[in-house]
């Protein structure tokens, strides 16, 4: 194998956490591969943080820096990754599966001919080939895929692998002359708004969920208030959505999103399968439910059986008081 | 206009997923299929568009031939038009993208719709696929959409907000939840979807750029601690996610 193209996302001119898992790892079998290794940044002034990739091993990044790359663009985001991929000659192209990486990889998948494998969750080498582990059935089952085209694409679910910080690497960088003109832009982001700054449960460390158990829409300020303390996002499960207490946007579970935090809580959540399979690969589940044969203790590390109402408070006032000391 | 929708037909959410005999595949004894989730709110946008701009509808799918139950559910929601391109063979997303593709070539649609991915293997990969080797654009986990005067913009969900998109016709859009609220066939849209005619195309193309090597069962984790049984328990609970877990 040649060469390994990796993809780091920035948005606003910073570069997001899954940028340095998506070079830690590019990095990682680019070792056990023997092959060279260069990242491609797209922004509108992302220079400045693009020499922060050397921490992470990477010698030479791509830079397609342009005013009109501020605003992310499926079309013309697409065609630079798809160009760069060729010039370059690279055969693997690393990408986080972030909601850009997951709106751009299927289109490079198709104008580079690549198999792709979506949501990867672990990436080895055997012989000089890469497999790639990924949950199926929203993540009931897993499956091993090797990609079997001249170019493959891979890209990695989030918040899963470890970016790992290299000494005494700085990067080269390098600007690439684009050539993309105003027809690239068919699509178009006019806008980008952004829900009262909170953190989005599938980007979260921490996410605290809540079900039916908390009665009524009132009570789910609970959830807020412990998610707050702990610094995650609220999660909610497809009951409560259902109901309306709460936007699908925050809906853990098989139709909603799959999350896999170092620590999750579920609140009044009994464990329906479609709200396992969302959130069974959290490091650490705690839950809090009346009910002490719910499903959800099946796969929870701690629990506590009772009623959310009276528990959910005082654990937020025994985190408040443990983490002010 | 044309509105064309692609549906495919999987597991319901509350099967248990078994390995089947071949280690790849799951076990489809005792599963239940519906229609996929997320096409509901594809066929849902196609109709309404319909009704909003006036037009033809067609459902497309490619698969088993108990797909046909998917395109018998669109047709009951009031789908006028349904093809399968009818294939046994496991086929990866790119290749399914290559089926429909070629379909889609000769209807022309000045839309295509699809879910934003399917429920049972969530590549969320056809819809944008397709659309990229038909050469026109793909906006996809669509929570809100008009189109006007040749003109479609969208809201899509990215992590922690909304994205406001605009694009030309032709394009492929995919759907999320949120974006409708699919409507139940009625009884005379049942009846009529019995007797409406699917017509079965032969695949295109079948061969697959990713393999599946094997499918296991996540590792089942060692049973967890009850900490307690109310309030008094909540102080060892911080105790433990520190200390032991060190998550906090």
């Amino acid at each position: 194998m040649a060469k390994i193209l990796a993809f780091i996302e920035s948005r606003d001119n910073k570069l997001k956490n899954s940028g340095y898992e998506t070079a830690s790892t590019a990095v990682r079998l680019g070792n056990e591969l023997g092959a060279e290794v260069e990242a491609l940044m797209i922004g509108s002034s992302v220079s400045g943080i693009a020499s922060e990739l050397g921490s992470y091993g990477i010698k030479k990044v791509l830079l397609a820096e342009e005013p009109k790359f501020e605003k992310y663009s499926t079309t013309a985001y697409s065609k630079i990754v798809a160009d760069v991929c060729r010039m370059q000659a690279a055969d693997v192209l690393i990408i986080s599966a972030t909601a850009m990486g997951k709106d751009m990889a299927p289109p490079l998948s198709a104008k580079l001919e690549a198999g792709l494998v979506s949501d990867c969750t672990e990436i080895r080498t055997v012989g000089g080939n890469i497999i790639a582990t990924r949950p199926v059935y929203a993540g009931k089952a897993l499956i091993d895929v090797k990609v079997s085209s001249a170019i493959k694409i891979f890209a990695l679910r989030p918040n899963v692998f470890k970016p790992v910080k290299v000494d005494g690497i700085t990067s080269a960088i390098e600007k690439v002359n684009t050539g993309i003109s105003d027809e690239d832009f068919i699509v178009q982001v006019k806008e980008v708004v952004v829900s009262d700054e909170k953190q989005d449960v599938t980007e979260a460390n921490i996410v605290v969920s809540g079900g039916r158990g908390l009665k009524g829409p009132e009570n789910f300020h609970l959830v807020e208030d412990l998610a707050k303390v702990l610094g995650g996002a609220a999660g909610a499960s497809r009951a409560i959505v259902d109901a309306g207490w709460r936007p699908h946007s925050e809906q853990v579970g098989q139709t909603g999103k799959t999350v896999s935090p170092s620590l999750y809580i579920a609140i009044g959540i009994s464990g329906a399968i479609q709200h396992l399979a969302g959130m069974s690969s959290s490091k650490c589940i705690v839950a809090i439910n009346k009910d002490k044969d719910a499903p959800i203790f099946q796969i929870a590390d701690y629990g506590i059986v009772g009623d959310a109402l009276e528990i959910v408070p005082a654990l937020t006032e025994e985190f408040k008081k443990v983490l002010s000391n | 206009m044309k509105i064309a929708v692609c549906v495919s037909q999987v597991p319901d959410t509350t099967t248990k997923v078994k390995i089947g005999s071949d280690g790849k595949t799951i076990d489809p004894a005792g599963v239940t299929y519906i229609i996929n989730p997320y096409d509901e709110f594809a066929v849902e946008a196609a109709l309404q568009l319909k009704e909003k701009q006036s037009g033809e509808t067609i459902v497309i799918s490619v698969g088993k031939d108990s797909n046909k139950e998917a395109i018998k559910k669109s047709f009951a929601m009031g789908i006028e038009k349904g093809i399968l391109v009818k294939t046994d063979a496991e086929l990866d997303s790119y290749a399914v993208a290559r089926n429909l593709a070629d379909v889609l070539k000769e209807i022309n649609p000045d839309i295509i719709l699809f879910g934003k991915q399917s429920i049972d293997y969530d590549d969320s990969q056809v819809g944008q696929i397709t659309a990229e080797l038909l050469g026109i654009p793909s906006i996809s986990v669509v929570v809100g959409m008009t189109v006007e005067s040749g003109k479609i913009t969208c809201e899509r969900e990215i992590e922690g907000g909304k994205e406001v998109v605009e694009s030309t016709l032709p394009v492929s859009v995919t759907a999320q939840r949120g974006l409708n609220n699919p409507r139940y066939p009625n009884l005379k849209g049942i009846m009529a979807a019995k007797s409406r005619p699917i017509e079965e195309r032969q695949p295109t193309y079948t061969e697959n750029k990713t393999e599946i090597l094997s499918m296991k069962l996540p590792k089942s984790k060692p049973k967890g601690k009850i900490v307690g049984e109310d309030v008094s328990a909540v102080p060892e609970l911080v105790r433990l996610l520190r200390e032991e877990a060190k998550v906090i």
